[in-house]
């Protein structure tokens, strides 16, 4: 069937370069000739005790978890605003927050770089990284939680507030479970943009730091270590399994049938909450 | 406390959406657009060739050297007509599966095939493109495979490694808006199209294709802004420079100028941004 | 919950964005540091003395010039220096002098190898400090011609400490390139690079225009080229028509050492410029690769190269440190293994006697200042052309040379 065979083009085309990837990984030289010189596990071992990968490896994961984190704050503070509120300006709120992910990164970090360094005079660092990031994974979780929140209709919250709920309690208890597992469909998202962004994080970060993708590439064209950098990606994609189907599984009950029932099961837990 | 502030917010629901809008709002409009609009003043200024020091007085060179250098235009229009090609050949790849994926595959099959497509995001930026550098270069994968035919590939010279690298990394972000798009299409519209005497052509062109539209133009725009501004896939895979290559050039050197270039993706984001809004795909972003 | 209809119009909120952003542009313009300053020493204030370690070292160096053992384990002057001295070093590889220069302006290192093309600027812009050469006891013998030089020495006071010298090399893949060239026109002439379309490897830096107007210095004589880094309107103009003939037959512009050995060894290129870290590092690897001027000849119209000097960053937080170090890479051991590695005509006198090979100086003229005449190493180009008067060339444009602005700006048209 013809569409079957353009389903298969595709997913060829997205899995051979990954292949060539994971068979370099096992490559003994690190020189890029075709067909490879021979096959080791060595790198991997190298990988491990590289200082320089590894310490990027941790700056990596505590960017993306702290501009998840604040991503998260943000995305649900707008998105809860523009999903349950009529005001002037509404419309212009989605725009804006578009806007870090749609204007291209090298936009946004010149444009950061030059705040930082220019108008405030900070030193760049982690945290002028963070910022950057938390930036551009705010519309991942401002879209999750405002495509859930217009799902459920206000009604529920309203309920509350009539039963006697105040404000936070409302929240912790009737909206954040509807849009918990959109929460962390987000934050998957960000996390994942934010562990591999190279563009804007090579404009934020300090003079001496590397996050991981920054490490890779300075490492990508020594011969003695591009090997080490396709054992971590071949290691990151094989992981990513987890956090991939999780998201999918989280994120599967807004649609088709699936999702009705999910959603007057969360109705009900909500409601049955004293 | 709960209780107090339900009583400050009660009656005054501009105070309950002005402190949720308060945190996004800064950071987003102060703090990004406001950046936005310093780097678009720096643009004005002039630099020292030996000190380095910006001279902040009020001067349109920059953008007179952007308009009468041809150089500017023809890399504007390279990069313009590459991100283009790369938006429809995705959209063409992405289609079939998505459509798959949506329609057609099995629950457990969906489910494999979304982990399939959304794993390479995983895999990095900078690794793929150097997968293609690899596949491409002289003694790589593709000239050995076409070696027995007596031809050999591209190399890592022109348009086309950056073409085919972009296309091939920029993929997922097409998928997926287009494939949520398609599941939303609900199944009896499909039933009632058939039923009515429609055949598959005619149900795709007036059924389908416009109800996954706006998803189409949502993928797109990933598409095109990641190609506008991306500077480091041409450095590896090509020789050629980019809309990206040249603001990285010469951020380090003349800031002002690289803001100048980079009013111009800028520009054209903001216009596709308002066209794709108004076709209604930010509801499949 | 509240389904009121919007009272305001969206003109207020538009209004309130736009004076927020006018505020902060307005702010820009008014306020904040100039960039490229520094409120650093100065100059003034430089220490009289070389005390205790502060404990870390940050620097910028070009490839090789700071190794450390991760290269290859046998080659290491960075730990014993380590070991000696306590101060932890890390060190931030550029490929391009602009990129130190922009790396310098972050102030965020303590030191520079900054060659001819940066020097200038960061004296220019107070991101360097003069340094006391009398707290630097192996300057003494350093040879005598590359001290008090333009590139070092501003307004009679001494801005950084010599490393090494070297000219840049004309190099090929000798299985593929036929016969070995002596000139640099198998690259810069039209008709004998087209041979090579697609498999030329170029510098990525402005401060190659200065080789076109090297070749044109000899192939086109009544330019009146003198000084490849002093160029009037014409003799740009001839050298940037030159590079954009070139630009169709190259295959690379590179810009980082390890990519243009990638290149080579894959057969993506191969001739090009390169530098001896390059040549050494290929042939290291069984490449079959030969140069010119590998050591002894240089091709028939000279060459550009580069005479490097270590430079104390005007904000550097371990000043003591830094002397240590250029301390450290002048003692003859160290500036020895350093040339011996790198491929280059060392700055220390004493360095000769302790080379590996009895015959490295002989064979890099370090201490034949007659055949660094020949060498024209990198330079910043200002618009004052005080070295020889540009404007002796008949219907010349005469006045003023090209500042390096100028440059950058040719060099993205070169590059098309």
């Amino acid at each position: 069937m013809l569409l079957r065979a353009g389903v298969g083009v595709t997913l060829a085309f997205i899995y051979i370069p990954l292949i060539v990837i994971a068979i370099y990984a096992f490559n003994t030289v690190g020189t890029l000739g075709w067909p490879p010189d021979g096959l080791t596990f060595d790198w991997f071992e190298k990988a491990f005790n590289n200082d320089g990968a590894r310490e990027a490896f941790i700056n990596s994961l505590k960017a993306g978890a702290a501009a998840t984190a604040i991503a998260l704050v943000l995305g649900t503070l707008a998105s809860l605003a523009v999903g349950r509120h009529e005001f002037f300006g509404r419309e212009t709120i989605s725009f804006v927050v578009v806007l870090p992910i749609a204007l291209p990164g090298i936009i946004t970090g010149l444009a950061l770089n030059d705040t930082f360094t220019q108008i405030f005079g900070i030193d760049l660092s982690l945290f002028t990284v963070i910022v950057g990031h938390a930036t551009f994974c705010i519309v991942v979780v401002y879209n999750n939680v405002i495509a859930r929140l217009r799902r459920m209709s206000g009604s529920i919250e309203e309920a509350s507030a009539d039963l006697g709920g105040d404000p936070w309690q409302t929240f912790r208890y009737v909206t954040l479970p509807t849009i918990r597992t959109a929460l962390v469909a987000g934050a998957l998202l960000a996390f994942a943009l934010s562990f591999d962004e190279i563009i804007v994080t090579n404009f934020t970060i300090g003079a001496g730091q590397q996050t991981l993708p920054i490490w890779i590439f300075s490492n990508l064209f020594r011969a003695e270590t591009v090997p080490i950098v396709n054992v971590v990606a071949v290691l990151v994609v094989v992981i990513s399994i987890i956090p991939v189907y999780l998201a999918h599984r989280l994120t599967r009950e807004e649609g088709g049938a699936a999702g009705k029932g999910a959603a007057a099961q969360a109705t009900a837990e909500a409601t049955a909450v004293p | 406390m709960g209780r107090r502030l339900a009583g400050l917010f009660h009656g005054r629901p501009r105070l309950q959406v002005g402190s949720l809008l308060a945190g996004p709002v800064g950071w987003l409009v102060i703090g990004y657009i406001g950046s936005l609009a310093i780097m678009l003043v720096a643009a004005f200024w002039s630099v020292n060739a030996l000190s380095g020091e910006t001279i902040r007085g009020f001067s349109l060179d920059n953008f007179q050297e952007l308009t009468s250098e041809p150089v500017y235009r023809t890399v504007a229009g390279r990069t313009i007509l590459i991100a283009a090609l790369v938006t429809i050949t995705d959209a063409l790849l992405a289609f079939p599966i998505a459509f798959y994926m949506a329609k057609v595959a099995s629950q457990r099959m969906k489910a494999v095939l979304v982990v399939a497509i959304l794993m390479p995001l995983w895999s990095f930026y900078l690794v793929k493109a150097y997968a293609w550098r690899i596949i491409l270069s002289d003694g790589g994968i593709l000239n050995w495979a076409l070696d027995p035919f007596g031809i050999s590939g591209p190399g890592l010279q022109g348009n086309f490694p950056a073409y085919l690298t972009f296309t091939y990394l920029w993929l997922p972000f097409m998928i997926i808006p287009i494939y949520a798009g398609l599941e939303r299409i609900p199944d009896s519209l499909l039933s009632a199209s058939e039923d009515l005497g429609a055949g598959p052509g005619t149900t795709f062109r007036r059924v389908i294709l416009p109800m996954a539209f706006p998803a189409v133009i949502a993928g797109s725009i990933f598409t095109f802004s990641l190609t506008l501004g991306d500077y480091i896939t041409p450095q590896l895979v090509t020789s050629t420079q980019f809309i990206g290559n040249v603001v990285f050039a010469s951020h380090t050197n003349n800031l002002p100028f690289a803001s100048a270039m980079a009013t111009v993706p800028i520009l054209i984001m903001i216009v596709y941004l308002l066209i794709a809004r108004r076709l209604g795909a930010f509801e499949h972003l | 919950m509240s389904n009121r209809k919007p009272g305001n119009p969206a003109r207020v909120a538009w209004l309130i964005v736009a004076s927020l952003v006018a505020f902060i542009a307005l702010f820009a313009a008014g306020c904040g540091d100039d960039g490229g300053d520094t409120t650093g020493g100065g100059g003034d204030e430089g220490l009289t003395k070389v005390g205790k370690g502060e404990g870390k070292l940050n620097l910028i160096a070009w490839v090789g010039y700071a190794e450390d053992g991760s290269t290859d384990p046998a080659v290491d002057w960075v730990t014993p220096f380590e070991n000696q001295t306590g101060c932890q070093v890390s060190v931030k590889t550029a490929g391009t002098s602009d990129e130190m220069v922009d790396l310098m302006r972050t102030g965020q290192y303590d030191g520079v190898s900054a060659s001819g093309n940066a020097s200038p600027r960061l004296v220019e812009g107070n991101d360097v400090d003069p340094v006391n050469v009398d707290l630097v006891p192996n300057y003494g013998t350093v040879f005598a011609d590359i001290k008090d030089q333009p590139y070092n020495t501003f307004d009679g006071t001494h801005y950084g400490i010599p490393h090494g010298r070297g000219a840049n090399l004309l190099m090929w893949n000798e299985n593929d390139v036929k016969p070995a060239p002596d000139s640099w026109d198998v690259i810069l002439d039209p008709k004998k690079a087209a041979d090579y379309k697609g498999k030329i490897s170029v510098y990525d830096d402005p401060i190659y225009i200065a080789d076109a107007a090297l070749y044109l210095k000899e192939h086109q004589p009544d330019l009146g080229i003198e000084n490849p880094y002093e160029l009037n309107e014409e003799q740009f103009n001839a050298a940037i028509d030159l590079l954009k003939e070139q630009n169709p037959n190259v295959g690379e512009y590179w810009h980082d050492a390890a990519t243009q050995i990638s290149s080579f060894t894959n057969g993506d290129v191969e001739v090009g410029t390169t530098w001896q870290y390059q040549y050494f590092t290929l042939l290291a690897d069984d490449q079959p690769v030969a140069s010119n001027p590998a050591s002894t000849f240089v091709p028939k119209e000279g060459a550009t190269g580069w005479s490097d000097t270590w430079m104390l960053s005007s904000s550097a937080k371990h000043p003591n440190c830094m002397y240590r170090w250029m301390n450290h890479i002048i003692s003859p051991k160290v500036n020895a293994e350093v040339a011996e590695w790198f491929g280059e005509a060392p700055a220390q006198s004493k360095a000769c006697a302790e080379t590996s090979d009895p015959k490295f100086c002989a064979n890099y003229h370090a201490d034949d200042p007659g055949f660094w005449e020949g060498v024209y190493y990198w330079n910043t180009p200002v618009t004052d052309c005080t070295v020889t008067d540009q404007r002796a060339h008949e219907g010349g444009s005469g006045g003023d040379c090209k500042d390096y602005n100028a440059w950058i700006k040719a060099w993205t048209e070169v590059k098309g």
